[in-house]
């Protein structure tokens, strides 16, 4: 009973969207105010349709209804509860559920936050969000539905994925989707601001929180993405290039320009017409990378079970949304106009050249992600587009993204003077130059790619103190204290996020640079040394996990004669699907990770034994954390929560933070 | 002319479009093959049935067969077994398994357990015929003719679909 109420709430979501995404529409287009008011309710009804379908459908993965062909391929009645609950989007069917109930989250958000806003704007926003929504249902309904039932009950179902197994994986998808979906709210605002033709500072303002909130939850999903793959995938590396890895990056380098440049837009009223065409890139790419992940055009860790006309329907939806929007863009756009002019060395331009970066890297991830099917659609061959290709490509751009993160903050709007910046920031070259130099000597020799890693983290903490003085200084301790508690919220929360791109880079460098790799043939009673760790492989027992069996090694690692860990890697063969499993045993801690895996057994009761030490590794993550905080503070700003126009005189002393 | 850029975007995305329309119909797995249209790489082994008994490749010339790659620890191979029991029925053309990394016992038992859809299993115990085929991922099937060549090869399961659309007409030519 409960999965037909789930699939009626479906259909009757569907319907309310297809009236949700016309009606205010053509209200607004008419002025009939009694249409536009419909969209407000229409999204809240549409939000409880959703969430209701979405709560049957965990409620039948809860009580192990396996008479649902979906329960039924992705649990098991051994499975924990937890992983039941995370198998609601563990395959195809449940994933776009979840996509949709993001989306219906983000949509109701919008309805109850946006009182202050004119009707037709309100009405169209609504009305474009719901249009994407109804296409997301029909998608559901027509060739991936969640609650198709089986015919004949099997006594228990074939259990989750067992790399799904994880608790990362309980988190992971909803993080990324709510990154992914929340651009919906900046592509809507676009779409509505160019059919309404009002595209101004105050446009900006309202798409600014959204955008940062989205980018804030895009930020730390693919962060837990790239933490699930180094401790589940057992390779170690953090980041990997992966067709699936980059359909999230993607957005996220469009989603990073794009709030840049909606800075500029809100303060200065520039970039106009770019700033909406980065709105709706980035959207674009969150779509583009659901259609790479469902179709299966491509070949990834991550596929799923595919089939061609599900493919062809994302394809046709994505034409018809990226499309219309683009049509709508080339035929709206050149009456909006660049908007105010700025100088040739301005904060304007830094922001502009930081915006092209952003956009040629992400150009550069695409083309890396797509050549392969460029190729073999043009009847070229087969090939596969690896790291190397990235790595060369990538580096050269982020460098002077991250060189522009010491001085964008610190140069004037309209017109900065080269002396000037030059001036205020000498002291702060001086300082990354010698700090770089002297962390490579430290860490076990100065190369070239550390240092110049080390350089550009110290360069953003320099720029950041810097910044950080010339604001605060003079008056004393009291003085500093005085004018801290004054720095508005938006500016702690640039700095935060800039400080975590310096924490970011810091882990990378020594990691890309002093990490130490071996795969030794080990026995138990063994002892070998990897970078000054004695590790001491005890023994082997098995053990029995609720639904796995496993053999578990014992490895003891000391310094010096000191204890510094006991490790336990786990190889594990899921009991249904058979499938072996590494879990790596991590001892973590600020200054290093020992990673210790376990690969195949070899003969006379060996194991072929994975030995990492990676410094600093966990400093990629807190980086990437960091910056999401910072987008936090930033979108929480009091002159966003501020509900009337009124309250906008508060932004004179935020008026710096960009 | 200067309203034309706003245009490119569009014009893009077009192109994008067209490549991905095409990438649907392209299928990621399935790779080439150098060895199509080469002759079967020679092998000499033994049955796996029976340990005295040994196969080489020239012993089938003459004959249309199929020779699929085979474990009893492979997975995708469960998967696949219905259909070639299925296909083994139709007595069509000889079914050779190739019991690539596996032991005899443990082979032996999964045949026994699961059904044997195979004229004859031949047991390539350390893999090395193996990687003269170029085993990319077992299962795999490649089908050989006549005169010995390779005339074609899947990469995964195969299904009854595949075997009746994609393995049917081209056995049916070549044995024609």
């Amino acid at each position: 009973m409960i999965p037909e109420l789930g699939q009626v709430a479906l259909l009757l979501a569907l319907a309310v969207a297809l009236i949700q995404g016309t009606l205010p529409l053509v209200g607004a287009a008419r002025g009939r105010a009694d249409w536009m008011a419909l969209a407000r309710p229409a999204a809240q009804t549409q939000f409880m349709l959703v969430a209701f379908a979405f709560i049957a459908l965990m409620s039948c993965f809860v009580r192990n209804d396996f008479s649902l062909l979906y329960v039924a391929s992705h649990s098991n009645s051994t499975l924990p509860l937890a992983y039941r609950i995370a198998g609601v989007w563990g395959g195809h069917e449940g994933s776009l559920l979840l996509w949709l109930l993001m989306l219906v989250v983000w949509m109701f958000a919008v309805a109850q936050r946006s009182r202050h806003l004119p009707a037709p704007v309100i009405a169209r926003i609504l009305a474009v969000m719901a249009l994407i929504s109804a296409g997301f249902l029909l998608f559901m309904l027509t060739t991936s539905n969640p609650f198709e039932r089986l015919a004949e009950v099997p006594a228990d179902g074939n259990d989750l994925n067992p790399l799904l197994q994880d608790p990362g994986m309980v988190v992971h998808p909803p993080m990324l989707y709510m990154g992914y979906v929340g651009f919906s709210v900046a592509f809507s605002f676009a779409v509505a601001a160019l059919i309404g033709g009002q595209l101004d500072a105050t446009w900006a303002r309202w798409t600014r929180p959204w955008t940062t909130a989205a980018w804030c939850f895009l930020t730390v999903g693919i962060a837990l993405g790239s933490l699930w793959a180094y401790y589940v995938l057992g390779w170690g590396g953090w980041w990997f290039w992966d067709p699936v890895e980059n359909a999230s990056f993607m957005p996220w380098l469009a989603g990073t320009a794009l709030i840049h440049s909606l800075a500029v837009t809100e303060k200065r009223g520039a970039f106009k017409s770019w700033t909406v065409l980065l709105a709706i890139v980035a959207f674009s790419l969150s779509l583009l990378g659901t259609f790479l992940v469902r179709s299966g055009v491509l070949s990834s860790v991550h596929a799923f079970a595919t089939d061609p006309r599900r493919g062809l329907f994302i394809l046709a939806f994505l034409a018809l949304v990226v499309g219309g929007s683009l049509t709508l863009y080339a035929w709206r756009a050149p009456k909006v106009g660049l908007g105010a002019r700025f100088g040739l060395l301005s904060r304007e331009t830094l922001l502009l050249t930081n915006n092209v970066l952003f956009v040629v890297a992400m150009l550069s991830v695409l083309l890396g992600t797509l050549y392969p099917l460029l190729l073999d659609a043009l009847g070229l061959g087969k090939i596969s587009v690896g790291p190397p290709y990235f790595d060369t490509v990538f580096l050269p751009l982020m460098a002077p993204v991250v060189f522009l993160v010491g001085i964008g903050p610190m140069a004037r709007w309209k017109k900065a003077e080269l002396p000037d910046l030059a001036r205020r920031l000498r002291w702060a070259a001086v300082v990354a130059v010698v700090a770089a130099l002297v962390a490579a000597w430290l860490a076990g020799g100065i190369t070239f790619g550390a240092t110049l890693g080390f350089l550009m983290s110290f360069w953003i903490v320099a720029a950041i103190g810097t910044d950080l003085w010339e604001r605060l200084h003079g008056g004393g301790i009291a003085g500093i204290a005085a004018r801290a508690r004054l720095l508005p919220r938006a500016m702690i929360g640039m700095l935060l996020a800039h400080l975590g791109v310096a924490v970011f880079a810091f882990g990378v460098s020594m990691v890309r640079s002093y990490e130490v790799e071996r795969d030794l043939r080990m026995a138990p009673g063994d002892t070998t040394k990897v970078a000054g760790f004695l590790f001491n492989f005890r023994g082997l027992r098995t053990l029995d996990g609720p639904n796995y069996d496993a053999v578990q090694a014992l490895m003891e690692v000391t310094r010096d004669a000191k204890p510094v860990a006991v490790m336990r890697p786990e190889k594990r063969v899921y009991r249904v699907q058979r499938m072996p499993m590494t879990e790596a045993a991590i001892e973590r801690s600020v200054a290093r990770d020992i990673y210790v895996s376990l690969g195949e057994p070899v003969a006379g009761g060996a194991w072929i034994v994975r030995v990492y030490v990676k410094p600093f590794v966990d400093w990629i993550w807190s980086g990437c954390l960091l910056m999401a905080i910072g987008g936090a503070l930033a979108a929480t700003d009091r002159r966003y929560r501020a509900r009337q126009p009124q309250a906008e005189t508060v932004t004179g002393t935020a008026g710096a933070a960009a | 002319m200067k309203k034309l850029v706003f245009i490119v975007p569009l014009l893009l995305f077009a192109v994008l479009v067209f490549f991905l329309g095409r990438g649907l119909k392209l299928d990621p797995r399935e790779l080439p093959s150098p060895l199509i249209d080469k002759p079967a790489p020679a092998f000499t082994l033994t049955r796996l049935d029976d340990a005295a008994r040994t196969v080489k490749r020239d012993d089938m010339l003459g004959k249309v067969w199929l020779l699929n790659v085979w474990a009893s620890w492979c997975v995708a191979c469960r998967e696949e077994h219905p259909a070639l029991l299925a296909f083994s029925k139709t007595k069509s053309v000889p079914l050779v398994g190739l019991n690539y990394k596996d032991t005899r016992p443990e082979g032996l038992a999964w045949l026994q357990q699961l059904g044997d859809p195979y004229d004859m299993s031949i047991f390539d115990q350390n893999g090395r015929v193996g990687i003269d085929f170029g085993v990319y991922g077992v299962p795999e099937t490649f089908v050989i003719d006549k005169r010995g060549v390779v005339r074609f090869k899947h990469v995964g399961p195969l299904t009854p679909e595949l075997l009746k659309t994609k393995l049917e007409p081209i056995l049916k030519d070549l044995n024609a």
